[in-house]
């Protein structure tokens, strides 16, 4: 299977079509959304989907489509910089871990990823926000610190191996520092596999996202967020059954996007499946 | 033959449908949305306490009733002296706690002396400031003696925190409550739900329910979802206004529309600039529509007010045209304060619904006039801790539910920060007036102050808002206090 | 083999006791007064004063870790701060809803992803191998809270086959009817819990098993003249059964306490909806414990894996 075939794969183009879709509305957003995001219009609260209001209104009246494009930019905000947490922290963990292999060092950073681990993610999030309050960036703390040893871990794996490799070795040889090794030769080789757990955690991030901010504990009004949506539609879901609809769909579509997207590029980095398509 | 099975038929239907009321005929199942976190009211200020074992379970010397009128409990009658100063109850006769010992004065005394005590932990000890002793007569006679005279003392007695408990049952009394009352405590399932049973040693008129469960659902879709299944049949202090119309469009259910005492406010800090300032505070009043925020955040129910006092009462005195919405004049306002390119301040919001969609309307409102708000949705303890203790906010949205709280006002180191002289000499003065004319002049003149010095931004009266099953009778509509009185509950045969 | 079990006991020991600093500093540290909370509005300071000495909330921070650590070791987890027992036997009560439901969705999970992940791997390439992967990744996709919601309206209270939430009050009862109910109460959450999870499952279930079967042995195997079928079942499977049941281990784990936002859903009293009360009614010491249960939960699941790798792998048991 050559690249090009692959990147007319089924799976790959639906993801890449669903993510752009909204990657797009997020940044239309900044710009333009049909109506005032915070709109609220009392009179005009609970209108059944119909024009102007495409996608209805809420118990407030504001226009639902609106809320979903800049609630679309909250959910990526929030999952590409909790990711960010994630890689920023993890990775120079993961690589020093594996230059220092069974040294003291691997060993607290390993024990320290298994801990962290070990810690309920949602339970802890909801504690970090009951400590610090609920916002938005206490969200992507919350969401990044469980990405951290992801990430720490899978760096650590993939490097383990390319220490062994000769031309390693023979870097070592040379007289190069395990840094500059690290730096040089082992980051952008793990980098796929970075990409990939990166688009795996950026989907699983807005799951957890609009888990946080259904419960209340996310971005706060009149900020809109996907979840909170949800929260505010459990009461309405006979009246105006939309309501639950959209912004639902809204997250199943992202996260599936993402999620098809990250698996074509798994197929797409790793050989070894490539083989085995074929 | 047609005739027979005609009225064979008929016969069936009867069986089938008394079947199926006496399935119901002994018991009900009440949901509310806060557990209380323990039983013993005189001992926390929870409200969810109060809500299962008023009335139900604890009685004190008066007690309130549904119309919110004071009326004997345990004391059948009182005697007050000239000075009003010496009060002496006559007590029921006959009374027994549910664990078999006898009510008697020295029950009074004990309790109340309790309640007082330095180390107590009542949360409304200021019901009993002006108590100077409680004595025992007898065992039928209790005599109580206050420091100045008190025209609230037969109200103040009424309240949850007030009720008679006994000395032989007090240190399990968290978990095992033992009162008076016309229900006995039977078993709690923390986290889930609290049963009662009947009393049938009970000294006044019976509970017609055989037993009761209350059955605590704090998320308002779960609360609404178990309605519709038909698993509650019963909910006291419904919380989703948004699905009462659902509820009286279906004939399975009766939807109970009554008065709370819960004025709901947009308190704002009175010693934070630039809310110190009062043309500040007067924008902040023009700035709001009242009916807007009824209609959004309540779906319309409730009444709306203009300062600090419950409309059903007879005092009180209607303030909402001195804060009617006018955008135009809050603007004129802000700019005459200097501040006519707006400000930024905080807006912080405790659970409830009417807090949380009253904030994202009033948020949108005070944008209008140029104010911005930063909102943050607060747990409760949080809310003590920053709001109402800590000081730390700007505005904040509450509903307060004690009844006749307007004394508040009086403290200037309530949250608040009002200080106000003539006002704390006014509830001074109301604290040792009984006559009714003279209350009501002064009442008049509290509620006028407030209006007038724009303290808060006064929106409406919280609704007391129940849905119940339809053949069930006698749930109090209104919540002059917070209790589920079940005790004249029963189901329409 | 004695010296790999001591050094993993050690590590063990270590990790709890490090999760156990972590939780009590964290969650010490966290803004609002049990006692204040419980007073309300109008409480006085002296009556907070009062009921903060009551609850023993007045000693210091390392006085009140050492008996919550000493305390848990003898199994007492102190006394909750709100409702005045034994933090012990709400955790039980709690247990008698959150364990079942985890097993409950596990069994869930497991019976479905099974065939759904052997399926998809034998035949891989197909249009069933397609469409399976599709339906997991939806499974995966959709939020379980969502899913949730839309089973009630469907099931609860369209079709009125199940009640909307909450638990029987007969609890499991001695009676197959209590039983029943019981069950039945638990099935929704059960489902919107198994869903994901059995998505995932399928998923690893069929790469596994993709993996083994291109291993060598198991061309020797089919060499050997032993038919597909017989390999599948005889090798392939047995093998790719181990990352499987780690991912169970830890599924089960994480569901204990992942079903906090469906307990919430269908008010199941359970151990998700004792942590959400008490972070909010600051009944510290109940969220300390409870969330310290959870870890010691998933230590013990991971110390168990990690034994079982060790046993079946004697270099991982030497080398370390």
């Amino acid at each position: 299977m050559r690249i090009t075939d692959f990147l007319k794969s089924r799976n790959f183009v639906v993801g890449k079509i669903l993510t752009t879709i909204f990657c797009l509305a997020a940044l239309i957003s900044f710009f333009w959304t049909p109506f005032p995001v915070d709109g609220v219009d009392i009179p005009n609260k609970l209108q059944a989907p119909a024009w102007p209001y495409l996608l209805g209104t809420d118990h407030l009246g504001r226009d639902v489509l609106s809320m979903i494009m800049a609630g679309a930019r909250v959910s990526i905000a929030v999952a590409v910089l909790a990711v960010g947490i994630g890689m920023l922290v993890g990775v120079p963990l993961g690589l020093a871990a594996a230059a220092n292999k069974g040294k003291l060092l691997d060993e607290i950073i390993m024990r320290g990823n298994d801990l962290v681990f070990a810690f309920p993610s949602l339970v802890i999030a909801i504690l970090i926000t009951a400590i610090f309050g609920a916002s938005a960036v206490n969200a992507i703390i919350a969401i990044g610190i469980f990405n951290i040893p992801v990430f720490a871990r899978i760096t650590r794996g993939g490097a383990l191996s390319l220490w062994e490799r000769d031309y390693i070795l023979s870097a070592r040889v040379a007289g190069k520092s395990s840094t500059r090794i690290s730096l040089e030769h082992i980051l952008p080789n793990v980098m796929n596999l970075l990409i990939v757990q990166g688009t795996i955690q950026f989907s699983l991030g807005i799951l957890a996202e609009a888990g946080l901010s259904f419960v209340g504990l996310g971005v706060q009004p009149p900020i809109p967020s996907w979840g909170r949506m949800l929260a505010e539609s459990q009461t309405l879901i006979y009246t105006s059954p939309y309501l639950a609809l959209f912004p639902g769909m809204a997250i199943l579509l992202t996260v599936l996007g993402l999620n098809l997207m990250g698996d074509g590029l798994r197929d797409l980095f790793d050989p070894k499946l490539r083989e085995a398509r074929r | 033959m047609k005739q027979y099975f005609r009225s064979a038929a008929l016969t069936t239907a009867v069986l089938l449908a008394g079947g199926v009321s006496l399935a119901h005929a002994d018991s009900v199942t009440v949901g509310l949305q806060l557990e209380p976190p323990h039983l013993d009211p005189t001992s926390a200020a929870a409200g969810a306490i109060d809500q299962v074992v008023y009335s139900n379970v604890f009685e004190g010397l008066t007690r309130f009733y549904g119309d919110g009128s004071v009326n004997p409990g345990l004391a059948k009658s009182w005697q007050v002296s000239d000075d009003g100063l010496v009060w002496t109850f006559n007590l029921q006769e006959g009374v027994k706690f549910h664990d078999g010992t006898s009510f008697e004065a020295s029950d009074v005394v004990f309790s109340l002396d309790r309640a007082r005590a330095e180390e107590s932990t009542n949360a409304q000890k200021a019901l009993f400031s002006t108590i100077a002793s409680v004595e025992a007569i007898d065992d039928q006679t209790v005599q109580i003696t206050l420091s100045e005279k008190n025209g609230n003392l037969l109200f103040n007695l009424a309240w949850g925190d007030a009720v008679i408990v006994a000395p032989e049952s007090i240190e399990n009394i968290k978990t095992n409550p033992i009162g008076t009352g016309a229900f006995k405590f039977a078993d709690w399932v923390q986290g889930d739900a609290i049963t009662l049973e009947r009393n049938a040693q009970y000294w006044g008129t019976p509970a017609h329910l055989e037993g009761a469960t209350f059955k605590f659902i704090s998320e308002p879709s779960a609360a609404l979802n178990a309605m519709m299944a038909g698993d509650l049949d019963a909910f006291m202090g419904f919380p989703a206004p948004e699905n009462l119309a659902l509820f009286e469009a279906d004939p399975r259910f009766n939807v109970l529309v009554g008065s709370t005492e819960g004025e709901t406010i947009l308190s704002t800090n009175n010693k934070m600039p630039p809310f110190d300032d009062v043309r500040v505070r007067k924008a902040l009043a023009h700035a709001i529509d009242r009916q807007a925020i009824i209609d959004g955040a309540m779906f319309g129910y409730g009444t709306p007010i203009g300062t600090h006092f419950a409309p059903h009462n007879p005092d009180y005195v209607d303030q909402t045209a001195n804060s009617d919405y006018n955008p135009e004049k809050a603007r004129a306002l802000l700019a005459e304060a200097g501040l006519g390119d707006g400000f930024t301040t905080t807006l912080k919001l405790p659970p409830p619904s009417y807090a949380r969609r009253g904030g994202e309307i009033i948020a949108a409102q005070l944008r209008d006039v140029g104010i911005e708000t930063e909102i943050t949705n607060l747990e409760w303890a949080q809310w003590l801790e920053e709001v109402f203790r800590g000081k730390d906010y700007g505005l904040t949205i509450v509903s307060h539910t004690e009844p006749f709280d307007i004394g508040i006002y009086a403290r200037p180191d309530y949250y608040f920060q009002y200080e106000n002289a003539d006002f704390q000499e006014l509830i001074a003065e109301l604290g040792a007036v009984s006559e009714p004319e003279k209350r009501s002049e002064l009442i008049a003149a509290a509620q006028k102050t407030l209006s007038d010095d724009y303290v808060n931004g006064y929106l409406f009266q919280l609704a007391m808002l129940s849905v119940a099953d339809s053949r069930l009778e006698g749930l109090w509509v209104n919540a002059p206090t917070q209790a589920s009185d079940l005790t004249s509950v029963r189901w329409m045969k | 083999m004695l010296r790999y079990f001591i050094k993993k006991i050690q590590s063990l020991a270590l990790s709890l006791l490090v999760a156990s600093l972590v939780i009590f500093v964290a969650v010490e540290v966290v803004p609002g007064d049990p006692a204040s909370f419980m007073l309300g509005i109008n409480a006085q300071p002296e009556t907070i004063a009062a009921l903060r000495e009551q609850l023993g909330l007045n000693v210091s921070l390392w006085e009140r870790y050492f008996t919550w650590l000493t305390g848990m070791l003898q199994g007492d987890f102190g006394t909750s701060y709100t409702y005045r027992t034994p933090v012990a036997e709400m955790i039980q009560d709690r247990m008698v809803i959150s364990l079942p439901l985890a097993v409950y969705a596990l069994v869930l999970s497991t019976l479905i992803a099974f065939p759904a992940g052997i399926l998809a791997a034998t035949k891989r390439g197909s249009a069933t191998d397609t469409s399976v992967m599709g339906v997991t990744q939806l499974g995966i996709a959709i939020p379980n809270f969502w899913f949730a919601m839309l089973m009630v309206v469907v099931f609860a209270i369209n079709l009125r086959w199940f009640s909307a939430g909450g638990f029987p009050r007969g609890g499991w009862g001695d009676s197959f009817a209590d039983y029943m109910a019981a069950m039945k109460a638990l099935t929704l959450p059960a489902i919107a819990l198994a869903l994901p999870q059995a998505s995932i499952l399928a998923r690893v279930m069929r790469s596994s098993l993709l993996d083994t079967l291109t291993e060598d042995y198991i061309r020797t195997a089919r060499a050997k003249g032993l038919s597909k079928r017989q390999t599948l079942w005889r090798h392939a499977l047995r093998n790719a059964l181990i990352p499987v049941l780690t991912i169970i281990g830890l599924q089960f784990a994480f569901l204990l306490a992942g079903g906090i936002i469906i307990e919430k859903i269908f008010f199941l009293p359970g151990l998700g909806q004792l942590i959400f009360q008490a972070i909010t009614q600051r009944d510290l010491i109940v969220v300390e414990s409870v969330v310290m249960l959870l870890v010691f939960a998933v230590i013990i699941v991971n110390f168990t894996v990690d034994l079982a790798y060790g046993l079946a792998d004697p270099r991982l048991r030497s080398g370390k």
